[in-house]
């Protein structure tokens, strides 16, 4: 990994010191030619993960996280992009590997990614309305209408929030418990609402 | 030579001993002990699913290893897996195009209830979209208590009255016996 011909050929990459692998953060406009370079010139030619996430507290609220692997070099490299006003490029004409990765991005937190060959949701039906892992919707989900309208007249059945007997269950921090994961307030049940 | 048939009408001789029953209980009996079923494996419950159909288990030793991939030649849906809200369309669909009569198991916590998936995306339990006649508890459930369902839902169908007469879209359909 050649970090020198990097940071000095893209001005506006920035080192982040990753612990356990090089990790840059990338503009988006050099997110392209970052990749491409690191592919050609580098010998990262493998795609290994692309994810979404969001990241409370920062201007910019959604990025996208790419993995990539040299398997000539045997190493790693992460790369970081701010998505700027939820847009990143994508990088499936690069990597063929990352359409349906950027697909589920895209399904999971509405990240748009520019150029790509089939931008559809790839998890929840099309005409779903929201994007479930962004950090204000709720675990157990919006009500919406069925997916199948013909479906939904025979059945009578909506897409209804999830009961959550009190939940999300979680299991109670420090060391391995061992106790059963339990919701955090038990105050309350399907049969006796919370006050 | 020339035979001349002179008896007409039963012959114990020839025609050997006769039961007299009920047609319920004829149709019910050939029903239960040839349910053929569909598995809608939609997540691990249907890695025990083929379990059971495997020698080790062995469902045909109740008639049902006749596992039929097409809706049209199936009589039993079994629910095996996680059912999401994409996927509860298709299921409705296919139990839509199998032939009556048609009857449907959900396998394992998934199938039954949601499970632990009480999340956006689940479907809580398939009886919300079709008419469940068994619900198996597990997560999953092992062949045996496939087995042990699969026993009950024969048992269903062997107490079943009016087994010739169904509903059809809304209509009673009435099956004659012609003898």
């Amino acid at each position: 990994m050649d970090a020198a011909a990097l940071t000095s050929r893209f001005p506006a990459t920035q080192d982040l010191a990753g612990k356990d692998m090089p990790t840059y953060r990338v503009a988006g406009s050099d997110l392209l030619a970052v990749v491409s370079a690191l592919r050609d010139e580098q010998g990262f030619d493998l795609l290994a993960d692309l994810c979404g996430l969001e990241l409370q507290g920062r201007p910019v609220r959604f990025g996208v996280v790419i993995h990539l692997l040299s398997t000539t070099h045997k190493e790693y490299v992460r790369l970081h992009v701010d998505a700027v006003n939820d847009r990143v490029p994508s990088v499936s004409s690069l990597h063929p590997g990352a359409n349906w990765h950027e697909r589920e991005a895209f399904d999971m937190f509405g990240i748009v990614f520019e150029g790509h060959p089939d931008p559809r949701r790839i998890l929840m039906w099309d005409a779903y309305p929201y994007h479930p892992l962004r950090k204000d919707f709720p675990l157990a989900g919006i009500e919406v209408p069925f997916p199948a309208a013909d479906v939904a007249e025979v059945t009578g059945q909506k897409v209804e929030p999830a009961p959550m007997m009190g939940g999300p269950f979680v299991s109670h921090g420090g060391k391995l418990s061992e106790g059963e994961p339990t919701a955090l307030d038990q105050s309350w049940t399907e049969e006796k609402p919370k006050a | 030579m020339t035979m001349v048939k002179s008896d007409f009408g039963y012959n114990s001789k020839v025609e050997g001993e006769v039961i007299v029953t009920r047609a319920d209980a004829v149709v019910n009996w050939v029903r239960s002990n040839s349910v053929w079923p569909m598995p809608m494996g939609l997540a691990c419950c249907a890695i025990e699913l083929m379990a059971a159909g495997g020698s080790r288990f062995d469902i045909s030793r109740f008639g049902m290893e006749v596992m039929r991939f097409s809706p049209r030649q199936a009589d039993c849906m079994i629910v095996a897996g996680t059912v999401t809200y994409k996927m509860a369309e298709v299921v409705r669909r296919i139990y839509d195009q199998m032939a009556e009569p048609k009857w449907v198991v959900a396998m394992g916590a998934c199938a039954s209830t949601g499970g632990m998936y009480r999340s956006y995306s689940t479907l809580q339990g398939v009886d919300n979209i079709v008419p469940v006649d068994i619900y198996i508890s597990g997560c999953p459930p092992r062949p045996e208590a496939l087995l042990d369902g699969m026993m009950l839902l024969q048992e269903k169908i062997r107490n079943e009255g009016g087994s010739l007469r169904r509903t059809f879209r809304g209509r009673t359909v009435e099956t004659k016996i012609v003898s």
